[in-house]
């Protein structure tokens, strides 16, 4: 049994420890929006916030994540930054297919929160973990240029 | 057989002559079940000639609650093109609905009620626009009609509002949800009767909103799908809930044909969790859409059948896939180089080539290479199915509905009929979600678990390894001058293992739905040409990737007039002008090509001008011929694809050490009238990102047949820091000629065009991809 605190509730998990977090999220807790990608931490689209650090669910076993917070997309609506980002996507129409794009906006929402006014370079150092195949890198970065106050860039 | 019902006509397929490259009856047979997009018994071009045609019942599309809800059903994939919207944009406009009072429903597969679902070759948009207009159009008229009749008032002096319906001489209205009822009972408008808005009519149509080259213009009505994605509540395909689900994954073969000869797995049962392992049957060689086979380990959750997978230990008959087993791409490309040497099968041929050589005073020759890619979209293959009482329910990310239904079918060997499938959104496709072998892999699982349903999850390493491969392609080209640079002969000789490979004895040839991207389609305006087709064997399964055979075509083809150019002395885009010809549209006919996307190549000839303004566009947004200084330097490419005309001016700079940075695309785009520019803005912007992955990362190579790549670290795809932080979008208006397509044309003239600018920045030129480390090496 291990105890998981995700986004803010309790959960009692009969899994094994090394399950990937992901796995528990997905298969066990039932949230969804948490997206396997690769299993080896390359793409991004798993990510959740630990502690409110943007990490790869899909590396860390559940056994390593007793005791934090872990946060998914799913309660981004209820987080100030995490809404302004989400909004953000909206105005800029950021997503394509959108299955990479949860992870997007947790890696970005954990960015804004550490560095409130990320230069460009900042932004792409930071989201260049985020594999996007429909390509929607610059209205990615429009967008978190936008929820951080600052206007889309030209 | 089954499909004698459909609206294939196998006939007809052979009298166009569509499937010259294919081999035998039984190949004709196969082609056409298996949805090539390519026959019908009625209309010979477009969505009319499509497999289940086009509907344009508003009772199909469209319906209006009582409460004024508008559900508009989408009958074709969303894969991030974002059809879903725009397609939905499109009735609702017609119809008058309130944006905000819109939502879509998708529809399940069954092309006999909503027409043509096989969602490639670019056709959505331009096969769909029209039906979907006209049944928006009729419903509007029928609740017109139903106002007229409850107020006792002539129609004429009714018309539709914004989501309602006014009477202007009383001023009195009736929301579209208080005339639903009354509308639905009224008999559909004849087409004849249908007058559809006029353009100053139109809200959405063809109207520029949202992200214009980086500025937020104006605000754009919101994507059906965006708060579902932002928020993490979007369906994908394997984030369908169903209760007591079941997880699988499968061991699959590792060179293409091998089966399984011994398991054990011991180890594997033991993993907690794992409920059981079963063989899966594959069919061998051509692969077609059926699973490959293998080991399929069944567990309470995807982890656990992960581990049991890892615990296999599973001996493979080698034997089955032949020759197969010996594929490698080293030895594989300078075979491909050998044959290039040699004439091959004449696809088109004008004027005597090997004379005007002869008589060149200068002669420019090049082989161009590119490998195999993955498709890999973010979501990795994935189903659920679930059989009970002698039906199957699929609820999977696919692109071909059709295909995916039939596929369970003919598995489980039952009538589709008895065969629901649920289409989720998509996590992106390009080609790999065309083929639903994974769905009827989840079916062969699931008839082992009687009302249990089954979700299978593909890893990324399933995925990339067991991909249906873009084809590896070897492009040979040989040109002649005259003592000015005119070019006076064109030889290009091209090689590929075919897709047709899939479903048939290997031809080893192109086929012409293959040949027609791009080859024999090439415009220029040259007095002696031939192309040639030698021969290249398959050896893994190769299938659709975005933009499919236009890739190496327009790659080499580009890359060359390049060459031309500067073996002429000239500027690259005067010479391309000039190579173009004077304006005029080139019958595909004429080029050898019967094909053309399936469009009717009167509506859809090879338009030069169109070729022309596009490259004009272009390099003039880009301020062609300015000083770039050392180290930096532009670069052109275009290309006709899908009946779309696009060009690209890349700006690179490249440092002393090799590191090449892309500062700035310019990219125009002709695709005839715009249903929804932001989207369009959107897949071009994408489109470029992809084709910079595919010049400069993107390669699955081959050792003894078996994929060495297998994840993101070795599979390389472009992230946030390999895109160009300026991308402009130059869409060229022009709405008086016939709709193209969106998706897929953006793509094959990026490669060739950043290669030209690295030449242009390095005088280095790249004749194999991807470029990888030849900058710094």
């Amino acid at each position: 049994m291990v105890t998981l605190t995700i986004n803010g509730r309790e959960h009692e998990l009969d899994v094994p420890d090394n399950m990937p977090l992901l796995w528990a999220l997905r298969d066990i807790v039932g949230l969804r929006g948490t997206k396997f990608g690769c299993g080896i931490a390359e793409c991004g689209a798993c990510t959740v916030h630990l502690d409110g650090a943007a990490t790869r669910a899909c590396i860390t076993p559940v056994s390593a994540v007793q005791g934090r917070e872990v946060t998914t997309i799913e309660a981004m609506a209820d987080d100030a930054v995490g809404q302004r980002v989400q909004a953000a996507w909206l105005d800029l129409g950021v997503a394509q297919c959108g299955y990479c794009q949860g992870g997007q906006i947790m890696n970005a929402t954990a960015l804004l929160k550490t560095t409130p006014e990320p230069d460009t370079q900042d932004i792409v150092d930071a989201m260049a973990g985020n594999l996007c195949r429909c390509g929607t890198y610059n209205r990615i970065l429009a967008a978190i240029e936008r929820a951080s106050g600052k206007e889309a860039s030209s | 057989m089954s499909y004698a019902n459909d609206r294939l006509l196998l006939a007809n397929v052979s009298r166009r002559g569509l499937l010259k490259g294919l081999v035998g009856g039984s190949a004709l047979l196969l082609a056409a079940r298996w949805d090539l997009g390519l026959a019908s018994e009625t209309a010979q071009f477009g969505a009319g000639a499509m497999p289940g045609g086009w509907v344009d019942d508003p009772n199909v599309f469209i319906h209006i609650d009582s409460d004024g809800g508008v559900t508009i059903i989408n009958n074709r994939a969303e894969m991030g093109q974002g059809i879903r919207t725009s397609l939905v944009m499109v009735a609702a406009d017609e119809l008058g609905a309130d944006w905000d009072r819109v939502r879509a429903q998708q529809a399940n597969a069954d092309q006999d009620k909503y027409g043509n679902q096989n969602t490639d070759g670019s056709r959505s948009m331009r096969h769909w626009y029209d039906p979907m207009r006209r049944a928006a159009a009729a419903a509007r008229i029928m609740l017109e009609q139903a106002a007229a009749q409850q107020w006792e008032v002539p129609v004429h002096e009714v018309r539709a509002e914004i989501h309602k319906v006014v009477h202007s001489p009383t001023g009195r209205e009736l929301g579209f949800g208080a005339l639903a009822q009354a509308a639905r009972d009224l008999d559909v408008p004849g087409r004849d009767a249908l007058v559809l808005k006029s353009d100053s009519e139109l809200r959405f149509i063809g109207k520029e909103s949202g992200l214009i080259n980086g500025e937020l213009v104006s605000a754009h009505p919101k994507a059906i799908d965006g708060e579902d994605i932002v928020s993490g509540q979007a369906v994908f395909g394997a984030d369908v809930d169903l209760e007591d689900t079941l997880y699988a994954v499968v061991a699959r073969p590792p060179v293409y044909g091998a089966r399984v000869k011994r398991v054990d797995d011991g180890e594997a049962l033991k993993v907690p969790g794992v409920r059981k392992t079963l063989r899966i049957e594959g069919t061998g060689q051509p692969a077609a859409f059926n699973p490959l086979g293998g080991v399929a380990v069944v567990a309470s959750n995807t982890w656990a059948a992960m581990e049991g997978r890892r615990a296999l230990e599973i001996e493979w008959d080698m034997a089955p896939a032949g020759d197969n087993a010996d594929y490698t791409s080293d030895p594989y490309r300078e075979s491909l180089e050998a044959a290039a040497q040699s004439p091959g099968k004449v696809i088109r041929q004008t004027g005597d080539v090997e004379a005007a050589l002869e008589d060149a005073d200068t002669r420019v020759s090049a082989t161009y290479y590119m490998p195999h890619m993955a498709q890999s979209p973010m979501e990795p293959p994935v189903a659920i199915v679930r059989i009970r009482d002698g039906k199957a329910e699929a609820w999977a990310p696919v692109q071909n509905p059709r295909a995916t239904r039939e596929g369970i079918a003919q598995r489980l060997g039952i009538d589709k009929e008895s065969v629901t499938v649920h289409q989720t959104l998509l996590g992106g496709g390009f080609g790999r979600k065309s083929k639903p072998d994974f769905v009827t892999e989840a079916a062969a699982v699931a008839r082992e678990f009687e009302g249990q349903p089954v979700k299978l999850q593909w890893s990324r390493e399933d995925d990339i390894q067991h991909a249906y491969f873009h084809a590896v392609s070897v492009d040979h080209l040989e040109a002649g001058l005259d003592a000015d640079g005119k070019a006076i002969a064109w030889r290009h000789r091209t090689l590929s293992p075919s897709i047709a490979s899939l479903f048939a004895p290997d031809p080893k040839h192109k086929g012409e739905f293959e040949l027609g991207m791009g080859f024999n389609t090439m415009p220029f305006s040259i007095p002696a040409i031939r192309l040639e087709n030698p021969p290249a064997p398959a050896h893994v399964r190769i299938g659709w990737f975005r933009s499919v055979y236009n890739l190496p075509h327009a790659w080499a083809i580009q890359s060359f007039a390049h060459e031309m150019a500067m073996a002429a002395g000239r500027d690259h885009r005067d010479y391309v002008l000039e190579l173009l010809g004077p304006d005029r549209e080139v019958h595909n006919l004429t080029v050898g090509d019967g094909w053309n996307y399936g469009e009717d190549p009167d509506l859809y000839p090879i338009d030069t001008a169109r070729m022309r303004r596009v490259i004009e566009r272009a390099t003039e947004e880009a301020g062609w011929g300015r000083e770039t200084g050392k180290g930096r330097g532009l670069g052109l490419a275009f290309h006709h694809s899908f009946v779309s005309y696009t060009a690209i001016v890349f700006e690179v700079e490249v440092s002393d050490e090799g590191e090449l940075t892309i500062h700035r695309a310019d990219i125009a785009f002709d695709c005839g009238p715009q249903a929804n520019p932001e989207r369009i803005r959107s897949q071009l912007e994408g489109a470029c990102v992809m084709g910079i992955g595919i010049a400069l990362q993107s390669e699955v190579t081959f050792k003894d047949g078996v994929a060495q790549q297998d994840n993101f670290d070795s599979y390389l795809i472009p992230r946030m820091p390999d895109a160009p932080r300026v991308v402009r979008v130059h869409l060229i208006d022009n709405p008086d000629d016939a709709m193209g397509g969106v998706g897929e044309p953006g793509l094959p003239p990026v490669a060739p065009a950043l290669c030209n600018a690295i030449f242009a920045a390095t005088g280095k030129r790249i004749r194999r991809l991807p470029v990888g480390d030849q900058l710094t090496g």
